[in-house]
């Protein structure tokens, strides 16, 4: 008998997006985005060494419009990562599996991480960075 | 691997839609996945209307009422229409559950039915599970002991017997496992939520002797560590299980035997 080619059901294209879904997958982008963000930490940390110059042309960058998106999607990334993160160490106790504390553990995550960002860039500003 | 998109041969078009009956007024259109191994047409969605007057109240019973009276060719898996044979598993709008448990009532407009997703299709809505069986014999799903047999039965205090509820009720439907994006992607070395949550049936049970080597058996990157807490395998058991906790068990066991 000949091998048929069988075709694969349909999966991403059609599954339903819930919460848990949603904020597992937001976990790994946001832990993706902390190596890069770490990127831009060093050059900020080397030009520090480095001297007025450097540092100069990293905080022009830093301080203009672009810069400023990057570093604000840098700070929810690490509050998410953060907010996530104690989730899963519950997790790792074995803590907090039933699907309503699921849900509504995942929703504080993502409000934690959206009011402390904001709080974060309020004070920032407020100290005249 | 991750494969965001489906093979070239998988992608699916549209099919035919059927006539409506005559006369009826309270009519469900069913979005059915159709694909047949006699031709080579790529999948296509056929549409169907069922009168909701003439039929049962269950998924199941509008699918039956189509093959009966519309269309012959459609192919699906179904026997108990009770919930308890896990054969009539199948993607509904969305989420992977039994056609037989789930009412028609439970959704407003059409009803879209697939396959249990990320996996090889045999026909219509008949996925070939053969891969998931042979993880569920890896983990040699049966008591084993090196005490003796006693004459009668190998007793069990009410406690020990209480670990295993939660895990028992498990029909092997594969709901779970195939609603998993990490069992998706790695479905050749990850064992999926079903199997771990069988695993642990049998890691828990107290007149098994072999909870090492069952533990040894898991210890493995791939195997029991893809499991991410994803949670759609605990939203999606039509029995109400909780596999991932089952998981996390079982990663806890692993952490405390050493």
């Amino acid at each position: 008998m000949a091998k048929i080619e069988r075709p694969l059901s349909p999966h991403l294209q059609i599954y339903k997006p819930q919460i848990t879904m949603v904020t597992s997958i937001t976990h790994r982008a946001t832990g993706i985005a902390l190596g890069v963000g770490t990127l831009l930490l060093a050059w900020w940390l080397i030009a520090i060494a480095s001297g007025p110059e450097a540092y100069a042309t990293v905080s022009a960058f830093i301080s203009s419009w672009f810069g400023q998106i990057i570093l604000f999607g840098f700070t929810w990334s690490l509050f998410y990562h953060l907010c996530n993160g104690i989730r899963h160490l519950f997790w790792d106790a074995g803590k907090g599996f039933e699907l309503p504390t699921m849900r509504k553990s995942g929703m504080t995550a993502i409000i934690a991480s959206v009011v402390l960002t904001l709080l974060t860039w309020i004070v920032a500003y407020a100290m005249g960075a | 691997m991750v494969e965001l998109t489906l093979p070239k041969n998988s992608r699916v078009g549209t099919g035919k839609t059927h006539t409506k009956p005559d006369g009826a007024k309270n009519l469900k259109t069913f979005n059915v996945y159709r694909w047949s191994p006699d031709d080579d047409k790529n999948p296509a969605i056929d549409t169907y209307y069922v009168d909701l007057d003439t039929c049962g109240p269950m998924i199941l019973d509008g699918l039956i009422k189509i093959k009966n009276e519309i269309d012959p060719t459609l192919t699906f898996r179904r026997s108990c229409r009770e919930g308890i044979c896990g054969s009539c598993a199948m993607n509904i709008n969305g989420t992977n559950t039994l056609a037989c448990t789930t009412g028609m009532d439970e959704f407003n407009g059409d009803i879209n039915i697939y396959p249990l997703p990320h996996q090889p299709v045999v026909k219509d809505l008949v996925p070939d599970l053969t891969n998931f069986y042979a993880q569920y014999a890896s983990i040699q799903p049966w008591l084993q002991a090196e005490t003796p047999s006693p004459s009668k039965e190998r007793l069990q205090s009410k406690e020990d017997r209480e670990k295993l509820d939660g895990l028992y009720e498990c029909i092997l439907c594969a709901c779970c496992s195939t609603s998993c994006p990490s069992y998706w992607w790695n479905s050749d070395r990850f064992l999926g939520p079903a199997i771990l949550l069988q695993a642990y049936r049998w890691i828990i049970d107290s007149r098994d002797e072999h909870t090492g080597e069952r533990l040894d058996n898991l210890e493995d990157p791939f195997r029991l560590y893809r499991c991410h807490t994803i949670m759609n395998c605990a939203n999606t058991c039509p029995k109400g299980l909780n596999p991932a906790k089952a998981i996390a068990e079982i990663k806890k066991m692993m952490v405390e035997r050493r």
